[in-house]
């Protein structure tokens, strides 16, 4: 709703708040809440043309800080402001989903991608002339998916209705049984099994349950769920209904990033089709009493939102705060009733274990991380795009595909994963080794790594909800701290004061995002300690006399020469 | 369901529907909290009763007591988080202890001293908030605000009303007033209303009510918020003085424990700078 308004009025306006406040009975406060809490929901209007840019740290490296100050030059707009005409807007966002075709942004909500001089000069002139976006060249808005490498998955042939078919056919228990044996894991991240999470919600007494699709894919460098929803999205709302099926709910949610909206329209042509070719609605595939539909609902610019109790809040309505756990939200979900939510690449694989059986997935990967996993691969690299490997698969061998020599490092995972050195590329892509949502993003040697470490760090601090003291502070802080060490102000004891604030922030926060906060600083700290020490300010006096020098006569008349007979001015 | 949980070594018992913190304070052992209020729902967001429970990090007022729950609260790892934790509130806000009217009453400072904070470590922030003293006998001074969520709850929960919110995001957090104009004295808030009286700082204040009691016979002035917060506790449920220690076989692997008094803690910070003698 408040997008809407937002969308009319280019702001919440105070008129509208009062209105929302008397016809919903909720408090303006709740409106207000959710409207700060949101990137993309504002109190103040902006401008006709709404323009963020992408600060992913590989929009950077592609030269994205040059080329947002080109913009405000040529727009003659500050970065952060509405030109006093109320024509245009500008600002900095988190990553958009489009790390492949970078620099990217978004206009009015809707992705641009491959940004360059040349076409920020037509995209100046275009608001100039007050353009419709439609008159706009299509060629800017296009989002390419180039499937570099597929694999287990995407290789497989698929007929809309042939997983539902199977599970029909199979038996519900018993395609629950082959999810059980293939060992599937979410691909969220977090790597639950997911059919103990089936499970536990298709035996809660409460009704009704709900299926939610987690397609808030905000992770710094992942955008293999985008690919998915544009070209497997079929598989992926087939994955939805057979999971409604198991756990016996007719309510089905698909949590769409904002900076997703480009693909909002052919996903809902998607769900119709699906609905007239009754795979959707009442009695699926011809089987009584078995309903289920989906909803697409918008994120509205907000990381947390990831995170599934987040999600949920987000969903009714709220900002979106992590809940207290327990109890989990398999219980106590969506509008406080059991809820499945699982990630965009878990109900696409699952579509193809109901297919073709557990066995079939569990041979692939290793013990503990079975099947294969789609990464989304950006930075210094020749060949951008998507991947998909077998779990157990060597860092160097995903590099040698992409094209990446020269690596300095790869961060595996976004920005809560793991930066591993150059040294490391024999470790592996498994929850057990290198664990990782799909993120995988390539540096070379010519890299800064401090740049990247202050990238994730401000992000964290700019997507902390807030809600808890270790990480609303505690995040802001680490970005502080870390900027005085890398601008050469610190000494030893900032490091170690470093150090220690990422332990405080990691243990004691709400959520999995405080949690991660500070794995940039620790694990760039545990693989390149070096270039941590070589920041700090090293001391700045030069003795006016060899203090030791002076002791020499009394050391030679006590006839003393160890240790203590020594002084030191300056600590070694 | 009722039975017996471990804090620190000493068994506690629960009953039916007890959180943690308050099978704790009900037996007399005081686990630090801040934005958790006896009768009020658990909310878990001050992080200072964080504690260790079968050794997973969880915070003692929103997790539920259980049977054979070993709980460490008092370990030198926990404490010095607790520190660090309150120092982090007092650097975000702007908190002046000496000149503050709610100074001895402020549950803030009395955790401070509890947790023998001696100074803010962190930079301070300096945040630019503003002061609402629109109302004729309610004062709001943002500065001291710590997003503790009670005032919200209490409005909602006690009073039957909505008078106070919690927007932002991340550090930009701030307490907003449910009024046509943001201003407290739009709002329907009455002085007799408990959220006006709930705050466990300085921020939400009674005006012409600052002095009523005098410095130093104020509640923290001669019992530590250790006492003051069980003491109640304690008479409810006529727990007996002396604590029964837990099974020793459950300790049995854990971390040193201690008597649950701050002892242990104080051991392991540095002594407090002597003012007089300092240079």
């Amino acid at each position: 709703m408040l997008r809407a308004v937002q969308a009319q009025y280019l702001h919440i306006p105070q008129a509208a708040i009062e209105q929302l406040a008397a016809a919903l009975h909720i408090p303006r406060t709740q409106i207000i809440a959710v409207a700060e809490f949101y990137s993309f929901l504002h109190l103040t209007p902006q401008g006709r043309y709404d323009i963020h840019i992408s600060d992913s740290i590989t929009d950077r490296m592609l030269g994205k800080e040059k080329l947002l100050n080109y913009l405000s030059e040529k727009l003659n707009v500050k970065v952060g402001q509405v030109r006093a005409d109320g024509l245009v807007s500008l600002n900095n966002t988190s990553c958009t989903g489009m790390c492949d075709q970078g620099p990217a942004g978004l206009v009015n909500g809707y992705a641009l991608t491959h940004l360059d001089y040349a076409r920020i000069d037509v995209i100046a002139k275009l608001i100039e002339q007050q353009a419709p976006l439609t008159d706009w060249p299509a060629e800017f808005f296009a989002v390419d998916e180039p499937i570099r490498k597929p694999g287990l998955l995407l290789n497989q042939p698929f007929n809309n209705g042939a997983a539902i078919a199977a599970t029909f056919a199979r038996g519900l228990a018993e395609t629950l049984a082959e999810v059980d044996c293939s060992n599937l894991r979410g691909r969220g991240g977090a790597g639950f099994k997911t059919a103990l999470k089936w499970r536990t919600c298709s035996v809660q007494a409460a009704t009704p349950h709900y299926v939610i699709c987690n397609a808030d894919e905000g992770e710094p460098g992942t955008f293999k769920d985008r690919m998915l929803l544009d070209l497997y999205a079929d598989q992926v709302f087939e994955g939805m209904t057979l999971c409604a099926a198991i756990i016996g709910s007719d309510q089905g949610l698909l949590y769409l990033r904002a900076e997703y909206l480009f693909l909002y329209e052919q996903l809902q042509r998607v769900l119709q089709r699906r609905r007239d070719s009754g795979l959707l609605g009442r009695n699926i595939h011809g089987r009584p009493g078995f309903d289920f539909d989906i909803e697409i609902r918008m994120g509205a610019g907000a990381y947390i939102c990831g995170e599934a109790s987040a999600q949920i809040e987000s969903l009714e309505g709220k900002p979106g705060i992590p809940r207290v756990k327990p109890p989990n939200s398999v219980i106590c979900g969506y509008q406080r009733k059991p809820t499945v939510v699982d990630n965009v690449e878990t109900f696409f694989a699952a579509t193809h274990i109901a297919i073709q059986g557990g066995q079939w997935f569990a041979e692939v990967g290793t013990a503990q991380s079975t099947g294969s996993k789609l990464l989304s691969i950006s930075g210094d690299c020749a060949r951008p795009g998507i991947y998909e490997y077998p779990f157990g698969t060597p860092i160097e061998d995903i590099l040698r595909d992409c094209g990446a020599d020269d690596v300095m490092g790869v961060q595996v995972g976004g920005p809560s994963g793991t930066f591993i050195s150059n040294r490391e590329l024999q470790r592996r892509v498994a929850f057990e080794d290198l664990s990782t949502a799909g993120s995988f993003m390539v540096f070379n040697s010519s890299r800064n790594i401090f740049d990247i470490v202050q990238n994730f760090t401000d992000f964290f601090a700019h997507e902390s909800c807030g809600f808890c003291t270790p990480c609303r502070v505690g995040t802001t802080l680490l970005k502080n701290q870390l900027r005085k060490i890398v601008e050469g102000n610190g000494a030893a004891v900032d490091l170690e004061e470093l150090s220690e604030l990422c332990l405080i922030v990691k243990n004691n926060s709400h959520c999995g995002l405080g949690d991660s906060a500070a794995n940039p600083i620790l694990s760039t700290l545990a693989s390149h300690p070096e270039l941590y020490l070589n920041q700090l300010k090293q001391s700045s006096f030069t003795p006016g006399f060899d203090l030791d020098a002076t002791l020499a006569v009394a050391r030679r008349m006590a006839e003393r020469d160890d240790d203590a007979a020594h002084l030191s001015q300056v600590e070694n | 369901m009722s039975g017996t949980l471990c804090i620190d070594g000493i068994a506690v018992p629960f009953s039916d529907g007890q959180t943690i913190i308050e099978a704790a304070r009900s037996a007399g052992v005081y686990i630090p909290y801040l934005c958790h209020r006896p009768g009020y729902a658990p909310y878990g967001s001050c992080k200072l009763c964080t504690v260790k429970v079968n050794g997973r990090t969880n915070t003692a007022c929103t997790l539920p007591a259980a049977d054979g729950q070993t709980v460490i609260s008092n370990s030198p790892d926990l404490q010095h988080d607790r520190q660090r934790i309150t120092q982090m509130l007092f650097v975000e806000g702007n908190h002046f202890c000496p000149s503050c009217e709610k100074s001895g009453n402020c549950q803030l400072q009395a955790v401070a001293y509890h947790q023998n904070m001696l100074d803010n470590h962190y930079p301070h922030f300096y945040a630019q908030r503003e002061l609402d003293a629109s109302h004729p006998d309610i004062l709001i001074d943002h500065d001291r605000c710590i997003f503790c969520n009670l005032c919200v709850r209490a409005s909602k929960e006690k009073d039957g009303k909505e008078v106070f919110g919690i927007a932002g995001r991340g550090i930009h957090k701030r307490l907003i007033v449910n009024s046509p104009s943001g201003k407290l004295k739009d709002s329907d808030i009455s002085v007799d209303d408990e959220a006006a009286h709930v705050c466990p700082t300085g921020a939400i204040l009674v005006k012409r009510s600052a002095y009523l009691a005098p410095i130093g016979e104020r509640i923290y002035d001669h019992h530590p918020i250790s006492e003051v917060a069980c003491e109640k506790a304690v008479l409810d449920t006529q727990a007996a003085k002396g604590h029964a220690s837990c099974d020793q076989a459950q300790l049995a692997g854990q971390v040193p424990q201690n008597s649950g008094s701050d002892s242990h803690y104080a051991a392991s910070m540095p002594p407090a700078p002597d003012i007089k003698h300092g240079r």
